[in-house]
């Protein structure tokens, strides 16, 4: 069931007609003109049912249950797509003269007050364009105060706990500040003791994600965030997981000093096989002097971009952020209200419960007693019995109709399977789900050997990650300069791993 | 229930299996004192006919291209999207799939990242391409960052010719971090050659070069790539996807890495954002690559797949050492920039190309003949050009508004001696009658 690629349908001498014909004079060609352009000729029909045919090739929200754990892969409202199409939003020029724009100020400014409230915290910048890029803008004001106050020389260090997202240290890093990890103790929480050891007067902040990757709250929360405090030190909380504690605690209340939102995630933005997203950004007080730039602030009834900003960190795009993205995310909040948040984290943490309940026994769980929004399974046991991986369950669970969870993520759960069922799945299908993954138990008891092979139904069996690596074929080139390694040249790989850790 | 699918007595029957009495108590974990403070203040549901109400009387406050015919570019244009692009990248296939890390059950996605990589080599003339980034200013930033890692140096050289809201972006990028980025001025339009050169030096790890420049002008490109090249510093292209129906691309004047925004490449402007950041370079230089990749490989029958490769340069892997720090980046974005290149073809896009180069220089012509106006730079140009006015260009722009026209971007903003310089740009979009309006109306 090979799609053939774009270049091998191309056909020489097709051409679709989008254009009117050139309506002024021609002007005199006053460069060298480029000589061959060799992209793909393809009539519009055939090219349509390219794209159809491989979008069947995708598991996705819109098709299947998707419990990617982390990911928050939940139902993506279409009225979102309505707004977003609208003339008036989606035919508007970043630069246009601010009397013309001001629905969108309004958008932007809104969003911003929204979040900041949903945060528990002063303010907040719509700009940052996903969650990474949330912590870089939040480590770099982070930064930008410790400067205004004269430590900035001697704060250079972030602390990160070990089942943190690995953008949080790669962030860190990107600002030019040095990691240090902490362990997490027995029930995944930030091992309070390690903490304070880790701590010092050259800690510019904590990195905290809470509730925390293996889906528990941090019990500890306000102990951490005030012994940070006491060493001088921000919490920066890495918010990705927000959709478990909408409504039900405030971050700002807990001690933290600046967040990013996910609302690619939480906010229901499609994530688009990859994205886009966008990472918001919520302050305390203290470091609203250094928001990016520009800001959007209200003056009597008109919305207008603050530039004069002197401490600001700068701008993080070409112009204002995601838009379009914040967009769409403003249009679900405002659909939900106070009470629709605070029912989003109800179901979430309800679905994750469920499912820790009825696979708890056969299943090992890294999470004692209940979770938030995700569970955490290992397959350990199954591993040490029958040879069966998280990676070979992962890979069954297509067969019967659903999107693996996340797997050896966290890093600190062996065999790790992270699961996120959202609000938005049904009874019936979250018993499927469960269903199969008992179903696989079993398998993996009986025929271990249909695991290590699956899938057996998808349109393509099991990939050798590896070999992609050892042979670089990122590029189609045209026939004739093939080598040994099918187009593509062998490369030095000896770090590729068969498994990649995956989320 | 807005949008969750859990019934009152699927919830009952969850609680039961759960053995707990009420959802209250999966929050127990949660200190009491913080979930007291915990109600949000941020109104009441609103019903879809309700926030569709709210959300059209917002759009009907912006000023959009339906409405006028917009002059403005500066880095985000108004070209035509086939109505294929949005009807498939709409898809919920597509748009509702996250990213590819499982690589069986995603191959659709693969495919359309692999097809991507191969169309920007193949617009480009560069060896290899990511699988996108976030846009066209941060792509320059790794750009920044990679020439770095591959020449061990730190100092830049980057033209003021190059956009401002690029530059920004990349001191936002660079602040703390033992840099130095040294902007060269322009001349006429294009960056000063010789005050190039005469800042180059074997400790410059790249040299930046925006083609057309933020000007609209063309650059010498050749001269300057053969410049730093002789110093040992690589060559970062700034290019604009569209000029390449027209222009050699920068794998002709031997760019390193070539850096662009995509949105021109079928995607509605959108106040900015998302667009998306398109980032090439040379295959030596794959390991040092930000970003995603995909790559080909063989099932256990022997038969081709996708899959994303080299992710131990990522940061779900080596995290602090990781090559960026990007995790999510624009995929449907540049699905739609894959589309829309494919319909285009390379006939459609080299009649875009043209018919971008020779409005805009049918409008330069007649508002050059407007009195108390005249074209700022001698320089070349593609599909921009910078305009003196006679008063200020926010006078200038509300006259045109009056008219139903988004007139050009103020210059004065970035460049205080390019006070009263205007930047106005045509697409293939903007028709005669348009371009005659906007001459009769300055
Ligand atoms: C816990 C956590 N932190 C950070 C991120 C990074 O966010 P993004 O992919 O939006 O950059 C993710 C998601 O990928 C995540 O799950």
């Amino acid at each position: 069931m090979l799609e053939p690629l774009l270049f091998e349908l191309s056909d020489p001498g097709q051409y679709n007609d989008y254009l009117p014909a050139l309506d002024v004079p021609e002007a005199k060609l006053d460069m060298p003109a480029r000589a061959a352009l060799p992209l793909p000729e393809v009539d519009e029909h055939t090219l349509v049912r390219h794209y159809t045919r491989l979008s069947h090739k995708n598991f996705s929200i819109d098709t299947e249950f998707y419990p990617l754990g982390s990911c928050t892969m939940k139902y993506n409202p279409k009225i979102n797509e309505v707004v977003a199409s609208m003339p008036g939003f989606a035919l508007a020029h970043p630069l246009q003269d601010e009397s013309t724009v001001q629905g969108w100020l309004e958008v932007l400014y809104e969003a911003q007050r929204i979040l900041a409230e949903v945060a528990g915290l002063d303010a907040a910048t719509v700009q940052p364009l996903a969650g990474a890029q949330g912590e870089f803008c939040g480590l770099l004001m982070i930064r930008a105060y410790h400067e205004s106050r004269g430590e900035g020389k001697a704060r250079t260090r972030i602390v990160v706990p070990d089942s943190a997202h690995g953008t949080n240290p790669a962030s860190a890093a990107r600002c030019g500040f040095t990691v240090t990890q902490v362990a997490s103790d027995e029930h995944g929480c930030v091992d309070m003791a390690h903490m304070r050891e880790a701590m010092g007067p050259d800690v510019a902040a904590v990195m905290i994600t809470n509730p925390n990757t293996l889906g528990v709250f941090e019990k500890d929360i306000e102990k951490l965030t005030a012994l940070a405090h006491e060493h001088g030190a921000l919490v920066y909380m890495d918010g990705a997981n927000m959709n478990a504690i909408l409504g039900q605690v405030k971050p700002g209340d807990t001690g933290v000093d600046v967040m990013h939102f996910n609302v690619h995630k939480t906010f229901s933005t499609p994530h688009g096989g990859g994205g886009p997203g966008a990472g918001p950004v919520a302050v305390r007080k203290i470091l609203e002097p250094f928001l990016p730039t520009p800001y959007v602030v209200k003056q009597g009834d008109r919305f207008t971009f603050d530039y004069d900003r002197p401490q600001s960190v700068g701008a993080l795009h070409g112009y204002w952020g995601n838009s379009g993205i914040v967009l769409r995310a403003l249009t679900y909040i405002l659909r939900h209200g106070s009470s629709g948040l605070q029912e989003i984290s109800e179901n979430a943490v309800l679905a994750a419960n469920y499912i820790l309940a009825r696979l708890r026994g056969v299943y090992a769980t890294a999470n004692e007693n209940i979770c938030k929004h995700e569970c955490v399974l290992s397959a350990s046991e199954l591993r040490a019995k029958y040879g069966v991986s998280a990676w070979d369950i992962a890979k069954r669970l297509p067969d019967y109709g659903f999107h693996a969870p996340t797997v050896y993520f966290p890093t600190i759960v062996k065999e790790s399977l992270m699961i996120e069922p959202t609000e938005t799945e049904t009874k019936v299908t979250l018993d499927a789900f469960c269903d199969a993954m008992l179903k696989i138990a079993e398998e993996a008891a009986s025929d271990p050997d249909l695991l290590h092979h699956a899938p057996h139904t998808m349109p393509v069996g099991r990939l050798d990650e590896a070999n992609a690596a050892r042979c670089l074929n990122l590029c189609w080139a045209a026939p004739e300069n093939d080598s040994s390694c099918q187009n593509g040249t062998p490369h030095d790989a000896h770090r590729e791993v068969p498994q990649a850790s995956t989320y | 229930m807005t949008y969750t699918a859990l019934t009152e007595h699927d919830k009952a029957e969850m609680l039961r299996t759960i053995g707990v009495a009420s959802i209250d108590d999966l929050f127990a974990d949660i200190p009491a004192a913080l979930r007291q403070h915990a109600k949000l203040d941020i109104g009441a549901p609103l019903s879809e006919l309700e926030v569709r109400r709210k959300m059209n009387s917002l759009a009907a406050r912006n000023v959009n291209f339906d409405q006028a015919a917009s002059f403005l570019g500066a880095g985000m244009y108004d070209h035509y999207i086939p109505a294929v692009v949005p009807a498939i990248a709409s898809r919920g296939e597509f748009a509702t799939a996250y990213t590819p890390y499982q690589a069986e059950t995603s191959q659709g996605t693969l495919q359309v990242i692999y097809e991507f990589q191969t169309l920007l080599c193949q617009l480009t003339g560069m060896e290899m391409a990511n699988a996108s980034l976030y846009d066209g200013a941060t792509a320059l930033a790794e750009a920044l960052f990679m020439a770095m890692a591959v020449t061990k140096r730190s100092r830049f050289l980057v033209p003021r010719a190059v956009s401002p809201f690029y530059r920004r972006v990349v001191n936002t990028y660079m602040q703390g971090l033992p840099v130095a980025i040294e902007e060269i001025p322009f001349a006429d339009g294009i960056t000063d050659a010789e005050q190039l050169t005469s800042r180059l030096s074997k400790d410059v790890a790249a040299v930046v070069v925006q083609q057309p420049n933020f000007f609209g002008c063309l650059e010498d490109v050749q001269a300057i790539g053969e410049a730093a090249h002789a110093q040992g510093a690589l060559l970062i292209s700034v290019f604009n996807p569209v000029s390449l129906g027209l222009l050699p691309p920068p794998g002709s004047y031997e760019a390193d890495i070539a850096v662009a925004e995509g949105q021109s490449l079928g995607i509605a402007a959108q106040f900015g954002g998302p667009g998306v950041g398109l980032f090439c370079c040379r295959k030596k230089f794959a390991r040092f690559a930000p970003g995603r990749l995909v790559g080909t490989t063989t099932d256990e029958q022997g038969r081709e797949g996708f899959t994303l490769t080299l992710q131990t340069r990522e940061q779900h892997i080596r995290r602090e050492k990781a090559t960026s720090n990007i995790c999510t980046n624009q995929a449907l974005c540049a699905l739609m920039a894959s589309i829309y290149l494919s319909a285009m073809g390379p006939q459609g896009l080299k009649n875009c190309a043209e018919q971008s180069y020779h409005k805009a220089h049918y409008a330069a012509k007649a508002v050059a003949k407007s009195k108390g106006y005249e074209l700022a730079f001698k320089a070349p140009f593609f599909h921009e050009f910078a305009v003196r006015v006679p008063s200020s260009v926010a006078e200038v722009n509300q006259r045109l508004l009056e008219k139903s026209i988004i007139g050009g971007y103020d210059l004065g903003r970035d460049y205080p001696e390019l006070e009263n310089v205007m930047l106005l740009c045509c697409t293939e979009k903007r028709t005669r009658e348009e371009i005659d309006l906007l001459a009769n109306a300055l």
